[in-house]
């Protein structure tokens, strides 16, 4: 087995939550004691409710923010603090929003040089250009499109240049924040087939981030199910998508709609809203919403177990779906 | 299932910035509002007519060799009693043509609130862009200077940057220091509006991704904030900006009519008001009359163009 280009144990962010005036200040956990490896060519999904703390990790990887507790390592060296402006290019991110990513007062051609200008000093104006354009040609953009304004592209075509600007520095990881939610459903596998293109030229290792499990089907190797900023289910695609252990990932999973309306499996609604991340007791933070619910799982907080196929359960699900 | 295939004729090719300006919405706009097109043309005529002063103007009124004092009070359009002489609005006691000193005036109304506002502009578009975007202690000193100096009357702040200002000068130089002082006074009694309107765009456009991936490559903050927000929130300092310049020429005017601002020898339009004022029930009306018509058309246009400009820039207005 090849080595990881990155990998994390016990990724952790708290963010400290002050009340009001009178109200003292809480700890607000949005990311738990994750651990990972991303390899290169590799797709690495994190799935889970808005608010569990995706966006979070996404910043914790790109060093955005730094972890409260835990660490990365990148092609086997722990990355430190001091070290982050050496690694950015080694990590770039695309986000969610295509509107909200690229600054609407510059050129298309200036938002793909600006990267090169600032970690490649030494390039010249002639040669940043020529990358740029041939990364705008990578993506599937035309030349003219160079000196072009953003708001004269389509959504689609915005989520194209943001990762044309990603690939800029020639990162070995890509952190991908929701790539796709923001795109009408026609458009969104013209992007992931291009990402998945991507992948196989570039042997990029992706960190793919999303709520919708159709579009984790479509491009995952493995499969991290968060709850509440912890991991819950960990596993193959395959292993996560056949057969889940964890009551929460067959929840999800059960509320997906299928291509085929004959397999109507039951639909499990869950009780309850999902709760506030403050709120988390000792017990299994999924327990309050949970149909299998026993007195252990109110007390006691199950870790992830398992070998290749791990989930954090007391009581998983068996092969026989119960 | 594709995306819009990438030659999809999306935008038509590039124009000439000359031919997207005229066919801009701000610029249709204008064409559509008859009060902006006159306020324009008076901003124009006004600015012109001063730049052009010493061109444009029959005498230089502060050149002392070309004054007659015989030709002291002579009413507009009728010819002097001993020279003989006629001018276009008259002359004041010491003989000058007011039309000259009218033109020289608002030159230096124009060029104090131009200076006044750009000052303020700077200080304020600064410390608006390092409050919203740093935060922190810093912001709280920033902004709560801004609140208290909010609840004086900004002719106040003026006035007492002026009297500071003035009392640390030397005697000697305080004529010919009284015009920076006054830049000074009105520019430092003016910057709070920018620094607000500046903070709460940045504060917004601070948690935009795109300043996230700036962030990202490796953008200090200083560059962030001038290369990446600064360019988004220009838009509302441009009305400000304008409304300010009306409100600065009126507060010059207001300081130098109370005495405490442009000197007699470098007179501004509110300088000359104050020397008419003193004329004014002696009979010699048009001493007083005709800077104080300049001052309302300069200040009124400007305001109105202002006016015009914000509602053309704020869609949510229209
Ligand atoms: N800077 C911050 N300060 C305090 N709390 C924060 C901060 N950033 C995030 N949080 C909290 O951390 C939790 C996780 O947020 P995060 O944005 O990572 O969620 P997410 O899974 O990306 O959600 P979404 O799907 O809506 O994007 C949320 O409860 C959020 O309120
Ligand atoms: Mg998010």
């Amino acid at each position: 087995m090849t080595a990881p280009v990155m990998s994390a144990k016990g990724l952790t962010r708290h963010y400290d939550v002050s009340g009001g005036l009178f109200s003292r200040s809480q700890v607000l956990r949005a990311v738990g004691g994750l651990d990972f490896e991303l390899y290169a060519g590799k797709t690495l999904a994190v799935v889970g409710e808005s608010g569990c703390g995706k966006s979070t990790l996404a910043r914790l990887v790109t060093f955005i923010e730094e972890p409260t507790e835990g660490a990365l390592t990148l092609d086997g060296k722990p990355v430190t603090r001091a070290d982050w402006p050496d690694l950015r290019s080694s990590v770039q991110i695309v986000f969610q929003d295509p509107y909200g990513s690229l600054n609407p007062r510059q050129t298309i051609g200036t938002i793909l040089m600006e990267p090169l200008v600032i970690n490649r000093p030494k390039m010249s104006g002639k040669e940043r250009e020529a990358q740029a354009r041939k990364t705008l040609g990578l993506v599937g953009l035309r030349p003219e499109h160079f000196d072009r304004y953003p708001h004269m592209f389509s959504g689609g075509q915005r989520q194209r240049i943001a990762v044309a600007r990603a690939l800029m520095l020639e990162p070995k990881v890509l952190v991908l924040d929701e790539p796709v939610s923001a795109l009408d459903l026609s458009i969104q596998s013209a992007i992931l087939n291009l990402l998945v293109d991507l992948q196989d030229r570039l042997n990029l290792a992706y960190l793919f981030i999303s709520h919708d499990l159709s579009v984790v089907h479509h491009v995952a190797d493995d499969v991290i199910v968060m709850y509440l900023g912890r991991a819950v289910e960990k596993g193959s695609k395959e292993a996560v998508f056949a057969a889940p252990k964890h009551p929460y990932t067959k929840a999800l999973l059960s509320a997906t709609p299928r291509a085929d309306p004959l397999a109507k499996a039951d639909r499990i609604k869950l009780a309850g809203e999902l709760p506030s991340p403050l709120e988390v007791g000792a017990g299994c933070p999924f327990a309050p919403r949970c149909w299998k619910t026993q007195d252990r799982c109110r007390v006691e907080r199950p870790d992830l177990q398992g070998d290749a196929h791990l989930a954090a359960c007391h009581f998983p699900i068996g092969p026989d779906g119960a | 299932m594709t995306d819009m295939p990438p030659d999809a004729p999306i935008a038509p090719p590039p124009k000439s910035r000359m031919r997207l300006a005229l066919e801009s919405d701000v610029f249709y706009t204008f064409r559509r509002s008859p009060v902006a097109v006159i306020s324009a043309l008076v901003v124009l005529v006004l600015v012109l007519s001063s730049v052009l002063a010493p061109w444009i103007a029959p005498t230089n009124p502060f050149d002392p060799s070309s004054l007659n004092l015989m030709n002291g009070f002579t009413p507009p359009m009728e010819p002097n009693a001993f020279t003989g002489e006629t001018f276009l609005l008259g002359t004041d006691d010491q003989g000058r043509d007011v039309f000259s000193t009218i033109l020289y005036g608002m030159r230096i109304s124009l060029f104090v609130g131009v200076a006044a506002v750009t000052f303020a502009m700077i200080l304020g578009i600064t410390l608006g862009l390092i409050s919203g975007y740093v935060g922190g202690w810093l912001e709280t000193i920033i902004m709560r200077t801004a609140d208290v100096q909010l609840t004086f009357p900004s002719i106040l702040v003026a006035m007492l940057i002026f009297g500071i200002a003035k009392g640390v000068t030397p005697v000697e130089y305080r004529d010919q220091m009284a015009i920076w002082v006054l830049i000074l006074a009105i520019g430092l009694s003016d910057w709070v509006q920018f620094a607000r309107v500046v903070r709460g765009a940045t504060l917004v456009e601070k948690n935009k991704e795109y300043v996230q991936a700036a962030r990202l490559i490796g953008r200090t903050p200083g560059a962030i904030m001038l290369r990446h927000i600064l360019p988004n929130v220009l838009s509302p300092v441009l009305v400000i900006a304008t409304i300010s310049l009306a409100l600065a020429i009126i507060a010059e005017a207001t300081l130098s009519f109370l005495g405490v601002g442009a000197p007699p020898t470098q007179p501004s339009l509110g300088t000359l008001i104050r020397i008419g004022q003193g004329f004014l029930f002696s009979g010699e009306w048009w001493i007083l009359f005709f800077p104080a018509c300049t001052l309302l058309a300069l200040a009124l246009s400007v305001n109105l163009l202002g006016d015009w400009l914000r509602d053309a820039l704020n869609p949510r207005l229209r």
